[in-house]
């Protein structure tokens, strides 16, 4: 044991310095660098734009949630848009009917989504894989009129207008950035969160579930009781996500939260590497921009040049954008170095 | 007009009044516009589950092109762009916002749907955008005192069931009165109608109501329910599947009241026929466009340019197709919004203008109907005539009425 571990480790220490820092150093560099970026960028930018990016990173956030749900734990989920439904409407009648500030509407949505995604997921138990695809079907499929048969809370068809927020006066921000902040706090915490589940006991708890239930079982995993875990971690997020939503675009009506939502998570999780966590930003931009970039293309035949970016997206990385090349980057640092020492160092 | 005037007048100094006016005229530009193009924006579902909806997207487009093509509104070009929201209210925000502050439109125009347009109508307002005859049928866009920036354009279907109200109790004043809606805004909207056409007698005269849902498999039980109210007026305030569903229920029970039925139905491939043409025969209803399949419009001058420019510039579009007549209506509307405009193309005053349209006749509405609006009017049609199915065809009757005021 000790020998084997005595003959690696030299090894390992040596190939995880590059330029003299070591990769911790560099992931903190990174981030830090990331940070910093996104912290200017909104400034450098037009509000439309800062717009835009505020949706990436609610959509992020809600790919992150189907993540955990899909990708780590291996339960389908069609039924995500229903989720972010509820956490939009949770947030508008909050503010609308009880004028409810709207940061304290966030928490509000987090909690009823993990108790619905909790009693979800307890039926949900009993379903696998396309079963369970179904069921959550029928979850997207049927809130649009849920939501309209609710009207003297939902405001049927007609919707909800909310009052805008206001940034704080103090801060010397319009509400477009005072908005993107907002949701890149929500984004960088949330991510924080999902590190830290996934990449301990819990994450590797539901890996096991998904690789091999019965294994799983047999290691003593309560495989009921994280699979439940994993939904209701998944919704609340989601929910989260669908509240920001609300925040940011002021309205909500159910035509907002049709099947093709759901859907639009499902392909912006698989796109961006459906077991991944920086993947959920790549999902979101996809779901974001690629649909205008196919109306750009061809007025007459949007969907189908989404559809053949789908295609084309899964046919040159199958395990989504991060899922490949996250891998692929990590075995060419390696080759780099070798080939190039003077490039990055040693 | 001022060039005109000055020949007309021949006034010593008028070429001074000329130059003047040249001059300020350069200056009047709001975003959007200029001296050689005017920005208009749109929103429509071209994809999704209202996209039936996007012919008229269509054909504004074409009506615009051909337009530009004729030289223009006072020289300048007619810069349409009109993006797909696929009625989704969040993507109609994105895009709108796109189009105000990227692609810098005048104005939006004839933006579709009821959601979508609730969606957008806060912020063109907070931004003075004006959002010009939003295509939908929802009586909120009449409201010039909250929302100075947005009006509608196509009759509400408060008006209509106004119309329907009058009718009756002009005609059958001791009517009792059965009434059949679809349950959401659209179906309401018929209820309210009609209990403000009817006033005070709304109670008495209204005897049974039934909903449905969009999701039902029939409506029948409904219809005997209404029949067992006895009442000897129908009004049914559904889509084309239900409308087709309450007209062969109906007849086929035996029931012979008098029936209203909503204009969104009257679509004869969708409705009577399916239904059975005789068994709608004495049908009542309410329009205001010329329906293109109607043989008594066919060989007018009015249909026959519209064809015409179908043939042109809508090639894709179906000439069975009312909406084709809506959309050419709608962007002959903004036409002449423009042209009243001037040269003064600020946002303000293309919003003026929109609202100061007096007695428009456009040639593919009905004989008698008109656009009118006014500083605290942003209805622009209130007028319907009456319509009675005869088995082949709707048969307009009597005179065109308003369902303005309460």
């Amino acid at each position: 044991m000790t020998k084997g571990i005595s003959i690696v480790s030299p090894d390992k220490v040596a190939a995880d310095r590059y330029a003299g820092l070591s990769t911790d150093a560099w992931r903190w560099l990174g981030t830090a660098v990331l940070i910093g970026l996104v912290v200017l960028l909104p400034f450098r930018l037009s509000n439309y734009h800062v717009f835009e990016l505020t949706m990436v990173m609610i959509y992020a956030i809600a790919v992150l949630g189907l993540n955990i749900l899909t990708g780590y734990n291996g339960q389908i989920s069609l039924g995500h848009g229903g989720f972010f439904a509820v956490g939009a409407y949770t947030a508008a009648i909050l503010m609308h009917h009880y004028a409810v500030p709207y940061w304290a509407t966030l928490p509000v949505a987090a909690l009823i989504c993990f108790v619905l995604g909790v009693l979800f997921g307890l039926p949900a138990l009993r379903f696998e894989g396309p079963y369970l695809a179904l069921v959550t079907l029928a979850m997207a499929v049927a809130t649009p009129q849920v939501l309209k048969y609710f009207d003297n809370w939902t405001g049927g068809q007609q919707g909800l207008n909310l009052v805008k927020p206001q940034p704080p006066p103090a801060l010397g921000l319009d509400r477009d950035r005072w908005l993107y902040f907002i949701a890149l706090i929500v984004l960088l915490v949330a991510i924080r969160v999902a590190v830290n589940m996934l990449h301990g006991r819990t994450g590797r708890a539901f890996v096991a579930i998904r690789d091999h239930p019965i294994a799983a079982a047999a290691m003593g995993i309560d495989t009921a009781r994280y699979k439940t875990l994993a939904f209701g971690t998944s919704t609340l997020f989601t929910g989260v996500a669908g509240a920001l939503s609300a925040i940011i675009i002021g309205f909500v009506a159910p035509e907002s939260f049709t099947l093709f939502l759901s859907i639009s998570f499902l392909v912006g999780s698989a796109i961006g590497g459906i077991a991944t966590i920086s993947g959920a930003i790549v999902g979101g931009i996809f779901i974001q921009f690629v649909p205008n970039l196919a109306n750009d293309i061809s007025d007459a035949a949007p969907s189908a040049i989404y559809g053949v970016a789908m295609l084309l997206f899964m046919y040159a990385m199958p395990h989504g954008v991060v899922g490949t090349l996250g891998p692929l980057l990590a075995r060419s640092v390696p080759r780099i170095q070798a080939r190039w020492p003077a490039l990055i160092g040693k | 007009m001022t060039m005109k005037r000055t020949i007309l007048t021949g006034l010593p100094g008028a070429a001074l009044l000329v130059a003047g006016g040249l001059a300020l005229a350069a200056g009047q530009y709001g975003p959007g516009a200029s001296d050689t193009e005017i920005k208009l924006g749109n929103t429509m579902p071209y994809s999704g589950p209202a996209s039936s909806y996007g012919i008229i997207g269509k054909a504004e487009a074409g009506y615009f092109a051909m337009i530009n093509e004729q030289g223009g509104i006072n020289g300048r070009k007619i810069n349409f762009i009109s993006r797909d929201d696929g009625y989704s209210p969040p993507k109609t925000v994105e895009v709108v916002r796109q189009l105000v502050e990227q692609e810098q439109v005048l104005a939006l125009f004839n933006t579709l749907g009821t959601p979508p347009n609730s969606a957008i109508q806060g912020y063109l307002n907070d931004n003075k955008v004006p959002q010009l005859f939003v295509a939908t049928g929802a009586n909120k866009w009449n409201d010039p005192k909250n929302h100075p920036w947005t009006i509608g354009w196509q009759p509400s279907y408060q008006i209509e069931a106004r119309i329907y109200a009058r009718y009756i109790l002009k005609n059958l004043p001791n009517a009792k009165i059965a009434l059949l809606y679809q349950n959401d805004d659209f179906g309401k909207d018929y209820l309210i109608g009609l209990r403000e056409g009817l006033g005070d007698k709304a109670d008495k005269m209204i005897v049974a109501t039934k909903t449905y849902e969009t999701t039902d498999a029939t409506i029948d039980s409904q219809i005997v329910a209404l029949q067992g109210s006895g009442a000897d007026v129908m009004v049914t305030a559904a889509i084309p599947k239900f409308a087709a569903q309450a007209i062969r229920k109906i007849y086929d029970i035996g029931w012979k009241p008098n029936h209203f039925l909503s204009n969104v139905a009257v679509s004869v491939k969708q409705v009577m026929q399916p239904a059975g043409p005789e068994k709608g025969v004495g049908i009542i209803s309410a329009g205001y466009v010329k329906e293109p399949t109607d043989p008594q419009w066919q060989n007018t001058p009015e249909y026959k340019e519209w064809l015409a420019w179908m043939q042109k510039y809508n090639t894709a579009g179906s000439i069975t197709d009312a909406n084709n007549v809506y959309g050419y209506s709608v962007a002959q509307t903004m036409v002449q919004v423009l042209k009243a405009a001037g040269n003064d193309l600020t946002r303000e005053n293309l919003m003026k203008q929109a609202a100061s349209v007096h007695d428009l006749k456009l040639p593919m509405l009905l004989p008698g109907i008109v656009v009118s609006t006014s500083a605290d009017d942003f209805a622009p049609i209130k007028q319907m005539q009456l319509q009675k199915w005869d088995g082949t065809t709707w048969q307009l009757f009597g005179e065109v009425i308003s369902g303005a005021g309460s």
